[in-house]
């Protein structure tokens, strides 16, 4: 059973990057917008965290930029959708679109160049544990910040009065507006937290996980994000766990190959795909097909306290 | 105008006769206006870099060209707009790097007659279109001897893009190195089904150094593997251009491009009007492919054998497909005495001796 170790530990720090991605996605999907630019405030975060650790040769100063570069792109989209009423489905995809292209234009300079990156920080006393040591608490700083900020959301999601504002916000904006709170500035407010978190799941990449930039590094993880989301079915703990899980696969099948099996690789690729389609169906068939399957009920519905409910 | 096609019919008439092939009429340097059409930015540090590097080397060498370049074209339609505009503002030769482009490079050369064409990794021609690759292999080969004579553990880890015949090609001639210079030594394949995804060869790496592997050889894009490598305290063999900055102390040498050979060539006799459509893939002995200066570990006694064996390629007395080859299971597949030809080495869907792991299907 020793052989697991290192792909658990590999599939902790590959999924780490989908894991922010996809909490990000999941406050502002919770807070009833929906954000299908990951992929492009990804890969805007990975070229800005790189630029910025390169260029002040700090990481966290790389990593801090890169969260203000996606708050300010998910602002935009914010801007777009909440203020203004357009549509969050073409304008996500205009993000998605834009980012992928502007962050290959600005970073033409910086391919080919290295960068010492965030250092793993192994955790005194708990990284020499069996097992849970090295698969857990043997990464950087911001492996355990995933593992710390899963927690925080699910607490804050379902046991304070923020999180209560939030989920109402995605579900009946109406509501919270009458009972005095404004469910614009919600919107505003965690769609523009969640695009900093997508950054920083884009500059895990340049920046820690693998200390260069290429264009289009992050390979579609930002739509991997996307369906994590709804394989979470909107729980922060358990998209984190699809979001581990996915890293777990890809680990998982590379070290198959590496180890000789004649399992096809392509078959164990597709796995996370076809297990999002199982939870879905599974979930459909207990509860009926008209269940919404916990996507918040005013998800991608445009809010204007002036107008009347169709 | 009417001079000029007098002019044009009267070339083609004494390039018929001649040589009973296409010719083309003498061009002027600064006429000639070189447009090179790229799938990667310049920067990638790989593929389009080393095109890149190339044409600055035509540049150099043949005064007066002033060449441009489009950089990122996907190979599609796209492509086609790109080669039709370079032809529209007077380009007389241009060239097309990825295989995609190919048949969208025929399309447009229909169009376009007195205009050059050469096409990269292709095997479509036409008059007015060549096609040019380089023997890739014999390189590899080569950097192949070096990890056979570098590992300790009998164990080479490969990081593959795609299944396609270019990179099984590749996977075999470097096998066959690495059992020339050490026949107790496997080669172990893992693919990544991606030309492009950093994250991905660093993992697939970092699989291989778990499963025992202690000298790592790639075949992707980025220099993701040989970072990996660094990281992992093992060997590491780039590709496409010296990738030291990347495992400054685990670098061993990378198989390289030159393209300049060809792009400066090519520029002299469109100017010259001698150019005619052919098939080119030079190798070793024409300085198309090479080594990357090696790194500070590596033996002088591997550098001799390397230079040993590179001169029996460059002799023309042995190739690196030259009988007996034997299969994985194996069966002789090339006999003594027989060299695989130029299409069967186009075709490679089997893997040699010593590799583990099998070719997708």
């Amino acid at each position: 059973m020793e052989y697991l170790i290192p792909i658990m530990a590999a599939a902790v720090r590959s999924g780490t990057p989908i894991l922010f991605a996809t909490l990000g996605e999941l406050l502002t999907e919770r807070v009833g917008v929906m954000n299908l630019g990951l992929e492009g405030i990804m890969l805007m975060g990975s070229l800005s965290g790189f630029w910025g650790a390169l260029v002040f040769s700090n990481p966290w100063a790389g990593i801090a930029l890169a969260v203000l570069v996606g708050m300010a792109l998910s602002a935009l989209h914010a801007v777009l959708c909440v203020s203004l009423g357009a549509n969050q489905v073409v304008s996500g995809l205009a993000l998605a679109m834009f980012g992928t292209g502007t962050s290959a234009l600005l970073g033409k300079n910086l391919v080919g160049v290295t960068i010492p990156g965030l250092p793993a920080a192994p955790l005194p006393g708990l990284a020499e544990l069996p097992w849970v040591g090295p698969i857990l608490f043997s990464h950087d700083v911001l492996v355990y910040g995933g593992f710390i900020l899963t927690a925080f959301l699910a607490w804050f999601l379902y046991f304070t009065r923020g999180g209560l504002n939030l989920r109402a916000a995605g579900e009946a904006p109406r509501v919270v507006d009458a009972a005095g709170l404004s469910a614009v500035r919600l919107r505003y407010l965690y769609t523009i937290l969640g695009g900093g978190l997508v950054g920083l799941g884009g500059a895990y990449m340049s920046v820690v996980y693998t200390k260069m930039w290429a264009e289009m590094m992050t390979a579609g993880r930002g739509w991997i994000a996307l369906a994590l989301v709804i394989f979470g079915l909107w729980h922060p703990v358990r998209s984190a766990l699809g979001a581990y899980f996915f890293g777990g696969v890809g680990a998982l099948q590379l070290r198959m190959q590496a180890g000789g099996t004649t399992v096809p690789a392509p078959l164990l690729m597709m796995l996370p795909y076809v297990m999002t389609i199982a939870v879905l169906f599974v979930i459909a068939v207990r509860k009926g097909y008209a269940v919404s399957l916990g996507a918040p009920r005013s998800l991608g519905v445009p809010y204007h306290r002036e107008e009347r409910d169709g | 105008m009417r001079k000029r096609d007098v002019w044009w019919g009267a070339w083609l008439l004494v390039g018929i006769l001649a040589t009973g092939a296409w010719a083309f009429d003498p061009v002027a340097p600064e006429e000639l206006k070189p447009g090179f059409v790229y799938i990667g930015p310049v920067g990638d540090g790989g593929w389009t870099y080393m095109h890149e590097q190339g044409r600055l080397a035509m540049e150099q060498a043949v005064p007066g060209v002033k060449s441009s370049i489009v950089e990122s074209v996907p190979e599609g339609p796209d492509s086609a707009r790109v080669l039709e505009t370079f032809a529209r503002n007077g380009s007389k030769l241009i060239f097309a790097t990825s295989f995609g482009y190919m048949d969208f490079v025929m399309d447009v050369a229909k169009k376009f007659p007195d205009v050059v064409f050469m096409h990269c990794s292709g095997y479509k021609t036409a008059p007015n279109v060549g096609v040019y690759f380089g023997r890739m292999y014999q390189a590899r080969y080569l950097s192949g001897l070096v990890a056979g004579k570098m590992t300790k553990k009998n164990v080479i880890g490969f990081v593959a893009a795609h299944p396609i015949p270019e990179v099984v090609r590749g996977i075999n001639a470097f096998t066959r190195g690495v059992r020339r210079a050490n026949p107790d030594a496997t080669v172990r394949v893992v693919w990544l089904f991606s030309w492009f995804d950093p994250g991905k060869e660093k993992e697939a790496t970092k699989a291989l150094v778990d499963a025992g592997a202690d000298v790592i050889a790639m075949h992707a894009d980025t220099g993701a593997a040989p970072q990996a490598a660094e990281e992992s305290g093992v060997y590491v063999v780039g590709y496409n251009n010296d990738m030291s900055q990347y495992a400054p102390t685990k670098h061993l040498t990378a198989p390289i491009w030159n393209w300049g050979m060809i792009y400066t060539a090519a520029a002299q006799e469109v100017i010259a009007g001698t150019w005619k459509s052919t098939s080119q893939w030079p190798g070793l002995k024409d300085g198309m492919v090479g080594l990357a200066p090696y790194g500070k570990d590596v033996p002088e006694e591997v550098k001799a054998l390397v230079e040993e064996e590179k001169a029996k390629i460059v002799g023309g007395t042995w190739d690196v497909f030259t009988g007996p080859v034997k299969d994985q299971s194996g069966t002789v597949r090339v006999p003594e005495g027989t060299t695989m030809t130029d299409a069967e080495m186009l075709a490679f869907d089997w893997f040699v001796e010593g590799v583990e792991g099998e070719v997708p299907k």
